[in-house]
């Protein structure tokens, strides 16, 4: 269980403005991702994000490219869950092969609000604050076992090395 | 189940991934594949980097694995050439028989084109417009750098099976009126998460009426309806069309008749007239009529949506006797050398040329951003592209139209957004 502070969005938040094509093809540490994370919706984001907290949207996000980084930023900026009414289908396989938490809850969506302080407990699958507490939807079987490997390059590592 | 019943009442899809997995599958499972082609562009740089960490020395199936450089083609800058470099080195070292250099053109046409994308054939890619090789009946999504890095090394990757969404064509397109109208047109309607983690069936009595081009323009047009394939049933015109391309054998396969499809939506197409797509999203979509007139600073006529022989031959049947207006820059960018070369020899690029345009080397030209027509703060671009968000072409306050080759020509004839029928 952590905590953390919301960052509130709106719907269809897409990977252009999550991590700008023009560093797409620029091949840089996660560290240097994470100081252009959100840069083109909200030029606040990178400067005062805090490890732990938690992204609360609306529907669709991250459409568009399937460019990884826009996980990638947002996880090196410490950004510890995603909680959404629904992602882009690449953008959702990408956090699961990164091993950053993709979470979806209307409710949550619908009352929480930037700023508000949460804290999510995976085990029990809850989203609480002074707001309320959420529950959301579990991840599919099929994929918590590449969560659990700490994402699919380890997941992978580790199949190849059974072989 | 037994061999006959396992196929009955399946979707094109079903079909498709069940031959794959080797047992009746549906929508909702899980299953794991070994695809038949896995793509990457210059973000092979970065896959490599990846694959490096799995320690493995080799990947498992050299032939299945298509490189093609077109984002920043021939690189701009430093950064963007030891990129190329080190995925030449790659291919060498790996023993990559399918790269294709920076004069092949842009993934989503060359793979088409090379007879890679084949009825039947299960293609992934690390790009997001791969869905296009539906065009040919085939499945295609697209899938992350991670994820290639990791099919490189094992062959195989983890697909769910998706719902299917039909959308059933009737009527004939007016004059003016084009596939890229069309698809605006259905995610204006719907939303840019209409077809979110489903598969997208273009059928109906006018489906076959598209050529292959228009059927290459819907399907890549689907990533932005969200959906993980889009695809036509392979026809007589999709045989003819791969005569002299295909690689190798494949089968064709097509829905069944009695396959279950989630949703059904029916569009007559006489009835649509030219679209365009306004800032900030694909589905703020308006009828040309209600923002002609609004003035650009550049048109772009390319890209995987729209660079194809007709769509230049599109805008050539405008520019014909007109110029592009002085306070304009139009960029065009045949999507592929094949349609480079077809566009000199039927004349096309000379009347873009003789009319002003700007003609690029065949790749993604400025369409993500990253090279050749940036926009400044303020400008506004109308794009055949696929994407208008805010930022993607440069300055986080320009704007981007999307529409049709036709209505771009006549806007860069215009100076400002123009109905294409104005110059009929």
């Amino acid at each position: 269980m952590s905590q953390g502070k919301v960052w509130k969005y709106g719907d269809n938040v897409n990977t252009d403005v999550i991590f700008p094509g023009r560093y797409t093809y620029q091949i840089m540490p996660p560290a240097e991702m994470a100081k252009h994370a959100m840069e083109d919706l909200d030029p606040e984001f990178a400067a005062s994000v805090k490890p732990g907290d938690v992204i609360v949207a609306g529907k669709n996000f991250g459409c568009g490219s399937s460019r990884e980084q826009a996980v990638a930023c947002l996880k090196a900026a410490g950004v510890q869950a995603i909680v959404a009414r629904s992602f882009a289908r690449i953008y959702f396989r990408n956090a699961i092969n990164l091993g950053l938490a993709v979470l979806q809850c209307d409710q949550a969506v619908d009352t929480l609000e930037n700023g508000n302080a949460v804290d999510l407990d995976f085990a029990r699958g809850e989203i609480r604050s002074a707001q309320g507490t959420f529950r959301f939807l579990p991840l599919p079987e099929s994929v918590i076992g590449i969560l659990e490997a700490g994402g699919l390059l380890e997941y992978t590592k580790k199949k190849l090395e059974k072989e | 189940m037994g061999g006959q019943e396992a196929f009955l009442g399946k979707t094109l899809t079903e079909k498709i991934l069940g031959r794959k997995a080797g047992k009746d599958v549906e929508a909702g499972e899980v299953i794991t594949v070994s695809p038949d082609c896995v793509l990457s562009h210059d973000n092979s740089a970065a896959i490599i980097q990846e694959f490096r960490k799995l320690g493995v020395k080799k990947v498992k199936a050299p032939g299945k694995i298509v490189i093609v450089l077109d984002h920043i083609v021939p690189a701009s800058d430093e950064k963007y050439a030891q990129n190329h470099k080190s995925i030449r080195e790659f291919v060498a070292e790996q023993g990559i028989p399918h790269f294709f250099d920076i004069n092949a053109g842009i993934c989503h046409q060359v793979l088409p084109e090379q007879g890679f994308a084949l009825p039947g054939k299960v293609i992934v890619g690390s790009d997001s417009h791969t869905p296009s090789y539906g065009a040919l009946g085939a499945f295609a999504t697209g899938i992350g750098r991670t994820e290639t890095a990791c099919t490189w090394a094992t062959d195989e990757i983890w697909l769910r099976v998706p719902e299917t969404m039909r959308i059933d064509l009737s009527g004939c397109l007016r004059a003016g009126v084009f596939a890229k109208d069309l698809s605006l047109k259905l995610i204006g309607d719907h939303g840019a998460e209409m077809a979110n983690y489903k598969a997208v069936e273009f059928a109906g009595s006018a489906a076959g009426d598209f050529s292959v081009g228009a059927r290459l323009t819907l399907a890549n047009m689907s990533a932005e309806m969200g959906a993980k394939n889009g695809y036509f049933a392979p026809d007589a015109k999709t045989l003819k069309w791969l005569e002299g391309r295909a690689r190798g054998p494949f089968v064709a396969v097509a829905s069944d008749p009695d396959a279950r499809f989630e949703t059904v939506l029916e569009y007559d197409l006489g009835a649509l007239e030219p679209q365009v797509a306004c800032p900030h999203t694909v589905d703020n979509v308006k009828p040309v009529a209600a923002v002609a007139g609004k003035p650009v600073n550049q048109v772009l006529i390319g890209t995987c949506t729209n660079g194809r022989l007709e769509d230049l031959e599109a805008a050539a049947r405008i520019f014909q006797g007109r110029k592009v207006h002085p306070s304009v820059r139009c960029l065009v960018i045949p999507a592929s050398w094949e349609v480079y070369r077809e566009a000199l020899r039927t004349g096309a690029l000379a009347v873009l040329a003789d009319a002003g345009c700007v003609i690029l080397n065949s790749g993604c030209g400025p369409c993500l951003g990253a090279h050749e027509g940036i926009l400044a703060g303020g400008e506004v671009c109308l794009s055949t592209s696929n994407r208008n968000f805010r930022g993607r072409m440069g300055h986080r306050d320009s704007e981007i139209y999307l529409a049709s080759p036709a209505t771009a020509a006549a806007t860069a004839v215009g100076g400002k957004i123009t109905d294409p029928r104005t110059y009929a």
